[in-house]
């Protein structure tokens, strides 16, 4: 018989894009003084909408407004109150989370079958889980009476949108704190949908602030004197210049930043699932992850029937149309995120590594690229020591579990690596020996508000979730200029 | 006869010994009225470089060791200075001009604060870490490790008290550290040294240079194999320029609010600061095939 | 009764002195055997739950639906294994079997009908020059707990009474006692038995317990010969999930990889609407490859799934849903 899936599309009508965006300072939608930006749907290439965005006359306002709500209303609210909107917020989200997908997936490229079943609930949890902590902070382990730090800025990153948005705005807020944040310039639309969400929850005007723009706003917001705390997820390379630019400030920071992810497949795993591990680590999101396992580190006995495994269920993978349901991997958020890949992809062939595509078909229009192996690649490869933020995959092998470790650690960076094996005392040493903030056994990009997310060395400083991440946003005797 | 003293030459501690400066530098140690005390060695960048490599290695086989086995050596830390009190507090008093009361109370206060710190050992998994509730079928959990290697500047003033304060708390989680100990009391901190090395501290878990923190600190913040700096013992330009430093290589930066007051009971955030919260997630299956998906 | 006759196949399964080394030196004997299959690799639970229930979410073409709907139907075998059976109540399922729902005669028949032993005659003769097959369990079905020479008796009376296929049971308890050269030997048995008839072998997933020992199981079952290797009698419950199936066809698809030979999965039990047999198909599709999807390779052990495909098939061309009466019920 013909076998054919759909397309199965999601229809879009139901996002209700509008003609224009606006920020959200002070609790209303206004007029920015910046220059309008157009946001491009990256599966088409053709512009979804405009967005007006701040300048620093904005921004002061914008920070003002979070001063004011802070003094006035917020730090005086109990717990229990804050964390009541906290709750709307989640319910909220959850109302509107088939229009926030489908918004999400127009803006950002990633398949809707991610924005459905992971960013957006995801999103609500994240509310949810914080809402609980707010009148409670005295059980942190912080001492009685934790204070909020004040006014907190943060900058967010293009790749998950709406749920990067909730890990800053939910614990922030719980601690007590009010929030100035700016979404990437890609994709400024569902925060905005958040922020009608969070307006119809009547949280106090100036709790939460949007601001829109591109860098030189981020870079405006982070050193605003009246900011109390910054929280940056992005590239290291921006955040060491941010770092270095609150030097000596006193603001404290925590930063969320790249990674170089170790995948690692030991001669016992259980193969299949070891393959739908691989998959997920690198395609998910179109690899567009800091904790992606952008290194895959197979053990040398099984190296080869194991790659021919995956280049079989790769093969399978459907590239296409983010908004069809049956679209496993989507495009990617620009053009010049697509450069910055291909850039480094030529690289890995210059330097001698095997580059083995996916022979998928790719619709005409849009930022696509074929799901990619680098295979015979070497730990001296910039393809195995770069971040490269794309559906790129290289591999390396190894021939015993020291081995594995030390290739693992072998890198600047330390958000994640993921073990595959069966063998229980394996998975328990691997997971201490591995120099990462968190390590997945025998499954990948794995996520929950209850579990800690943040890096070792240069994938930045600081958590997000648990106990650990309130505490970045909480006062306590001695400042803590970082974490 | 009265006997003619034997006078001590206080040379670095690094990797569990007592080197000279590789630069065969030294500088005069002065007690409170100006006289002269001893030479002391005026370390170099060369001795912080050995030192990190000390650290690098220490901290391998400190992050090997048990929590209740860094409680232990923590605790004999404190048994080993208790044992050379009178000795501490004379120096004390000489270096610093204190009473016998103020000196005796600052080491008083430095022993209880190490009884404190062995305390800890195994006890932050507890409080930092936890069992996290996801929603998914996976056991989850997080755990405090130690980052590394960290870069201490001691504080002046209390020289006993205010070094084991800052550096307490740095071993209690794990890691290893190289401190440059407060310019002016180089004969307190390196004494100390001598009681670590007799206390079955694994050799470069502690290092610790005297000579100028000027000199040495921006060597400390720029070292790409330092995990982390603790600002304490720098003034507010010198942190400014050396915080710079550090966001080269993404340090973690612990700097002090005010002016501490190390009599006061010490809180968690040096313990939290030299910290890395690890989250693991691991499979669990249902027993049978009953508990999956049935279409 | 619409029949595209089909094309004449070789379906037999090769012999064991052809089979390449390492799996012909797998089945010497009891130690070999164990060895082989605790070499292979370990099936994480989590891992396959969620892949399949990732793929339970595609969906098909509409234009595909009703192709994708016809298929399934080709793949029945409509089922009746009852104490109750009596010659009417298989005289009505073969009929049923032959043209499932008369208003539309170009409707696909069903793959064949599975009955018990005795009734196999019957079936045969009601049946007879229509291309749908006759099943039949044998073996002790559906306990399997006797003696041999009582199983190849019972088989025997199903191949004399001219059964195109024998749904066999394995022996459990020898499998989950680590008795698996006896399990083996059971299997073969009952192959020779079979003569031209294909051999199922039913694994009883539920009662193996982990999907390491359904997988363990297949391997078992294709060593020693069988045509099919079936999830299950559909007496208890587990009986056949997406997951189980998943690791069946991911066996078989290793198993042509590595002998250039292609056999086939049925899926049993549990199996009640459209829905579930058309995600059941795209597993088929993903996990082992589009040459399974053929009614000699895959099979639906079902009753009431045919009613709902048959539903759903006239959803499709009226163009609206269709209701409970205007199906028969036997």
């Amino acid at each position: 018989m013909e076998w054919e899936y759909s397309p199965a599309p999601e229809s879009s009508a139901i996002a209700d894009i509008k003609d224009r965006y606006l920020p959200f300072i002070d609790g209303t939608f206004k007029e920015g003084n910046g220059e309008d930006r157009e946001t491009i749907n990256p599966g088409t290439a053709k512009r979804l909408s405009t967005v007006s965005t701040v300048n620093e006359a904005d921004i002061d306002r914008a920070v003002n407004a979070a001063r004011q709500a802070y003094e006035n209303v917020w730090s005086d609210m109990s717990g229990a109150e804050r964390g009541k909107f906290l709750f709307r917020i989640a319910r909220g989200i959850a109302e509107r989370s088939r229009e926030l997908a489908v918004v999400e997936t127009l803006d950002n490229g990633k398949p809707i079958k991610e924005t459905r079943d992971f960013d957006v609930p995801a999103a609500a949890q994240h509310f949810f889980y914080h809402a609980g902590w707010a009148d409670k902070l005295q059980h942190l382990g912080l001492g009685p009476a934790p204070r909020p730090l004040g006014v907190a800025g943060q900058v967010i990153p293009w790749n998950f949108p709406l749920l990067m948005a909730a890990w800053k705005i939910a614990p922030a807020l719980a601690a007590g704190n009010t929030v100035v944040i700016k979404p990437a310039e890609t994709t400024p639309l569902s925060i905005l949908v958040l922020a009608e969400i969070i307006a119809d929850a009547d949280l106090p005007p100036g709790v939460v602030n949007i601001v829109t723009g591109a860098g030189d706003v981020g870079s405006t917001l982070v050193n605003h004197r009246g900011i109390d705390k910054v929280a940056f997820t992005g590239s290291t390379a921006v955040g060491r210049r941010i770092q270095r630019e609150l030097a000596g400030t006193g603001r404290k920071i925590t930063l969320e930043l790249g990674g170089k992810g170790a995948n690692i497949i030991f001669d016992d795993a259980a193969q299949d699932q070891a393959v739908e591990g691989i998959i997920n680590g690198i395609f998910f999101n179109q690899g567009q992850v800091c904790c992606a396992g952008s290194r895959l580190l197979v053990q040398e006995s099984i190296a080869e029937e194991f790659t021919e495994r995956l280049k079989q269920r790769i093969e399978t993978l459907r590239v296409g149309d983010p908004m069809d349901k049956n679209t496993d991997v989507g495009a990617i958020n620009s053009e010049a995120q697509l450069d910055r890949i291909t850039a480094l992809m030529k690289a890995g062939i210059a330097e001698g590594a095997e580059l083995w595509s996916s022979s998928c078909p790719l619709p005409k229009n849009g930022f696509y690229l074929s799901p990619s192996i680098f295979t015979n690649a070497t730990p001296s490869m910039r393809i195995a020591r770069e971040e490269i933020f794309g559906p790129v995959l290289t591999t390396m092998t190894f021939r015993t579990p020291d081995e594995a470790v030390s290739k693992a650690n072998n890198s600047p960076y330390g958000l994640s690596a993921g073990v595959w094996t069966e063998k229980g005392s394996r998975a328990m040493g691997m997971a201490a020996a591995l120099r990462a903030g968190v390590i997945w056994d025998n499954t990948f990009n794995r996520f929950d508000p209850a579990a800690s997310f943040g890096g070792y060395k240069e994938s930045g400083f600081g958590r997000e979730g648990g106990p650990s991440g309130l505490a970045a946003y909480l006062d306590t005797d001695d400042e803590v200029v970082t974490q | 006869m009265s006997h003619l003293a034997v006078t001590k030459t206080y040379k670095l501690f690094i990797g569990g010994a007592f080197p000279r400066s590789e630069s065969g530098r030294t500088y005069q140690a002065r007690d409170d009225d100006g006289n002269f005390m001893a030479n002391a060695a005026l370390a170099s960048r060369k001795d912080l470089r050995d030192a990190v490599v000390a650290a690098r290695k220490g901290y391998a086989a400190w992050s090997k060791a048990t929590a209740y086995n860094r409680g232990q050596v923590i605790y004999r830390l404190a048994e080993m200075l208790e044992s050379r009190k009178a000795e501490f507090v004379e120096l004390i008093m000489i270096s610093t001009g204190a009473s016998t009361k103020t000196a005796t109370a600052e080491v008083n206060a430095s022993i209880d604060r190490l009884v404190h710190y062995a305390g800890w050992t195994d006890k932050l998994a507890a409080v930092l870490g936890s069992s996290n509730p996801v929603s998914s079928p996976y056991f989850s959990y997080s755990t405090p490790e130690a980052t590394g290697v960290v870069g201490i500047l001691a504080p002046t003033g209390t020289p006993l008290l205010g070094l084991i304060s800052v550096i307490a708390p740095v071993i209690t989680g794990g890691n290893a550290c190289v401190a440059v100990a407060a310019e002016h009391d180089p004969c307190v901190a390196i004494t100390f040294a001598e009681v670590i090395a007799t206390s079955d501290v694994p050799a470069g878990v502690i290092n610790i240079l005297t000579g100028k923190i000027t000199e040495l600190a921006p060597h400390l913040a720029g070292h790409a194999d330092v995990n982390a700096l603790d600002l304490t013992g720098a003034d507010a330009e010198l942190r400014t320029s050396l915080e710079q430093s550090a966001s080269e290589t993404v340090k973690r930066v612990y700097v002090p609010k005010g002016v501490p007051d190390f009599t006061a009971a010490p809180g968690i955030a040096r313990l939290r600061a030299f910290l890395e919260i690890k989250t693991v997630w691991h499979p669990t299956g249902a027993l049978s095939l009953s508990g999956g998906t049935a279409y | 009764m619409s029949s595209v006759p089909r094309q004449a196949r070789d379906l037999s399964v090769v012999p064991t002195a052809d089979l390449p080394t390492h799996l012909a030196d797998a089945t010497a004997n009891d130690v070999s055997l164990r060895r082989f299959l605790f070499g292979l690799p370990g099936v994480d639970p989590v891992g396959i739950e969620q892949r399949a229930a990732g793929l339970a979410t595609r969906s098909i073409k509409r234009t595909s639906k009703l192709a994708a709907i016809d298929l399934a139907i080709s793949m029945v075998d409509l089922t009746t294994l009852e104490g109750a059976d009596t010659p009417g109540k298989v005289r009505n399922l073969a009929r049923k079997a032959m043209l499932p729902d008369p208003d539309y005669p170009e409707i696909p028949r069903a793959a064949a009908i599975c009955v018990y032993p005795d009734m196999v005659p019957t079936a045969v003769t009601e049946l007879k020059g229509s291309g749908v097959k006759v099943a039949s369990v044998a073996t002790a079905f559906p306990s399997g707990r006797s003696s041999l020479e009582v199983k190849l008796a019972d088989t025997k009376i199903a191949v004399d009474g001219g059964a195109d296929e024998i749904d066999m049971v394995i022996d459990r308890g020898a499998f989950l006692a680590g008795l698996y050269g006896s399990v083996f030997d059971q299997i073969v048995a009952i192959k020779k038995t079979c003569g031209s008839a294909r051999l199922k072998v039913i694994l009883e997933t539920g009662e193996l317990a982990t999907y390491d020992n359904v997988r363990r199981a297949s391997w078992l079952a294709l060593l020693a010969g069988a045509d099919f290797i079936k999830t299950s009698t559909g007496k208890i419950s587990p009986a056949a999930t997406l997951p189980v199936v998943h690791v069946m066809l991911q066996t078989v698809k290793d198993w042509k990889a590595q002998t250039g030979e292609q056999r086939a999965v049925k899926a049993a039990g549990g199996i009640r609407t459209a829905k579930d047999a058309i995600r059941y198909l795209v597993a088929v599709h993903e996990v082992a490859g589009p040459e399974w999807l053929d009614p000699d390779y895959f099979r639906f052990g079902a009753s009431s799934v045919l009613n709902d495909l048959i539903m759903q098939r006239r959803a499709q061309l009226d163009g609206h849903y269709s209701g409970a009466d205007y199906v028969t019920v036997d």
